[in-house]
């Protein structure tokens, strides 16, 4: 008889709290736990996307590879807050943030070590691979 | 397209309530039929409003539960619309497009929602599953978060002290409570000053307590048909303008916070169809979730240039008597902000202004009034303009 077939839920490793297991860029997840932080990029085309996607709007189909998010983006926005939704209550206080890369933009917290009066709009950024306390991976914005 | 009109408008006091989801629907929906000259039997569909009645009460699929309580005949169909905080304007849009392409005559539009009754940490999770699930989410995003992110950068982007935006904002938080104290409808009918928002906590840095608006229970219905059908009915028929709604996916892909591009598209639309422009409009219902949200929504609408509508609610210009009166009911902010409902509460507030029904609260001789609401972090905007 054959093996039933586990479904494929490595995304569940992502985030303090991961709400949706399943992906077809599962494979993100195993480069996170590389130390690489991956988007993808339509062979055809070019167009890149982060988070990555599994099919290209543009070219209308699914023939993409990865690209590794590198180099310097710029800090388009951040605030830390002091109220957080049920399951992330222990993160507090936590600062969110969006980093523009130019082709793509990512959304993500400033690592833990990184204060909010130490950055501003417009500041260059750089975005590292992570381990939360509670063994999850995410990934964080530290200074360029 | 037939021309569309509103008939009927009701909605529930706004706060916290003792009712269920479907009793408030029903007490604003029945209402709304009995001011139209009607009866439950002449209804022809239901376009029903409603974001997390599954977390609230463990109750999905709502919308032919709440056409029983209204007694709707078995052929009229109801249908629930989720857009996340402009659910029931878009259901309320929806519903005037099928009247105006003679579907239907007659149907009712609404929402409702009962945000209070789960508490703040549930219904900060709740309010957040509308942002992207798989990068977002998981990262603890919260609304007050996407919107305190923009008015770092609006400081940034404008050259305005941070402190100095902090207290314009704090403004338009006094406006909208002023207007909720002439509104017996409202969450909170106090008056506030710059101070209660300045000393109160710290929510998403730079918002405060009083910055934000707070999680509501209520309802709101109205009815809407066509035109010449709305004459025979009712005295003051208000007619819809014009509509737009746009879509702009998640908060990832915006590049600039201070540039909701969805609305930008959205008004666009609307003012297109009413054949009208920001300067034929007297009073707008607007999507005031934050105070930094009434700015933007401002600026993004065309009412004021970008980076000038801080100064609006502090130079008097968008109070009861100014030359916009900009959420004369209290706004999100002060009437309150039951998800599913706000967008029906919103047409509400315009419709009785137009009538000329509001009270110690009432615009003088306005004639065009305008909705906004904003769904998501960022990613549905949708707009309605009414004349008379």
């Amino acid at each position: 008889m054959a093996a039933k077939k586990e479904a494929d839920i490595r995304f569940s490793k992502f985030g303090t709290v991961s709400f949706t297991a399943i992906t077809k860029v599962n494979d993100f997840v195993d480069f996170l736990e590389q130390g690489k932080v991956m988007g993808s990029r339509c062979k055809d085309c070019g167009l890149m996307f982060f988070p990555p996607r599994a099919d290209c709007h543009n070219c209308l189909a699914g023939n993409m590879e990865w690209f590794e998010v590198t180099g310097k983006g710029k800090l388009v926005s951040y605030s830390s807050l002091a109220f957080a939704p049920i399951g992330f209550g222990d993160d507090l206080p936590y600062t969110i943030a969006l980093v523009d890369y130019g082709q793509y933009k990512v959304f993500a917290r400033l690592s833990p070590g990184l204060k909010p009066e130490d950055v501003s709009v417009g500041m260059e950024m750089k975005t590292v691979a992570n381990r939360l306390p509670n063994g999850q991976l995410n990934y964080v914005f530290e200074r360029a | 397209m037939r021309e569309v009109a509103v008939l009927g408008v009701a909605m529930t006091k706004f706060g916290v309530s003792d009712k269920t989801n479907l009793e408030m629907f029903a007490e604003a929906g029945l209402e709304a039929i009995s001011k139209s000259s009607l009866n439950p039997k002449d209804i022809q569909a239901l376009f029903f409003g409603n974001c997390l009645g599954d977390f609230e009460e463990g109750q999905l699929h709502m919308a032919p539960f709440a056409h029983a309580e209204l007694g709707l005949p078995t052929g009229a169909p109801a249908t629930r619309f989720e857009s996340a905080c402009a659910t029931a304007t878009v259901a309320i849009r929806h519903a005037a497009l099928l009247v105006g392409a003679g579907i239907y005559d007659v149907v009712l539009a609404g929402g409702t929602e009962r945000a209070a009754g789960m508490g703040t940490p549930l219904a900060t999770r709740t309010f957040a599953m509308a942002c992207q699930a798989h990068h977002e989410s998981s990262a603890g995003i919260t609304f007050p978060g996407v919107f305190a992110m923009a008015a770092h950068m609006y400081a940034h982007k404008y050259g305005i002290a941070l402190s100095e935006l902090k207290r314009h904002m704090a403004e338009v938080a006094v406006k909208n409570h002023y207007h909720g104290s002439l509104n017996p409808k409202a969450h909170f009918r106090k008056p506030i000053t710059v101070d209660t928002v300045l000393n109160s906590m710290m929510v998403a840095d730079p918002l405060q307590l009083f910055d934000c608006c707070p999680f509501s229970d209520g309802a709101a219905a109205l009815v809407l048909a066509e035109a010449n059908k709305a004459r025979e009915l009712v005295e003051k028929p208000v007619f819809i303008a014009g509509t737009g709604q746009a879509s702009a996916g998640s908060l990832y892909l915006q590049r600039d916070l201070t540039r909701i591009k969805a609305r930008e598209e959205a008004s666009r639309q609307a003012f297109s169809q009413a054949g009208i422009g920001p300067q034929d409009v007297q009073v707008v219902e607007l999507h005031d979730c934050f105070t930094i949200a009434e700015i933007l929504a401002l600026e993004a609408m065309g009412f004021y240039g970008f980076g000038s509508a801080y100064k609006s609610a502090s130079s008097r210009e968008t109070y009861l008597g100014g030359k916009l009166v900009v959420n004369p009911s209290g706004g999100l902010k002060a009437k309150g902000h039951p998800i599913g409902a706000t967008g029906a509460a919103q047409v509400t507030e315009i419709v009785e202004q137009l009538r000329g029904e509001c009270g110690e609260r009432q615009v003088n001789g306005a004639r065009v009034g305008m909705v906004d609401t904003l769904g998501g972090d960022f990613g549905t905007v949708c707009n309605i303009i009414l004349r008379v």
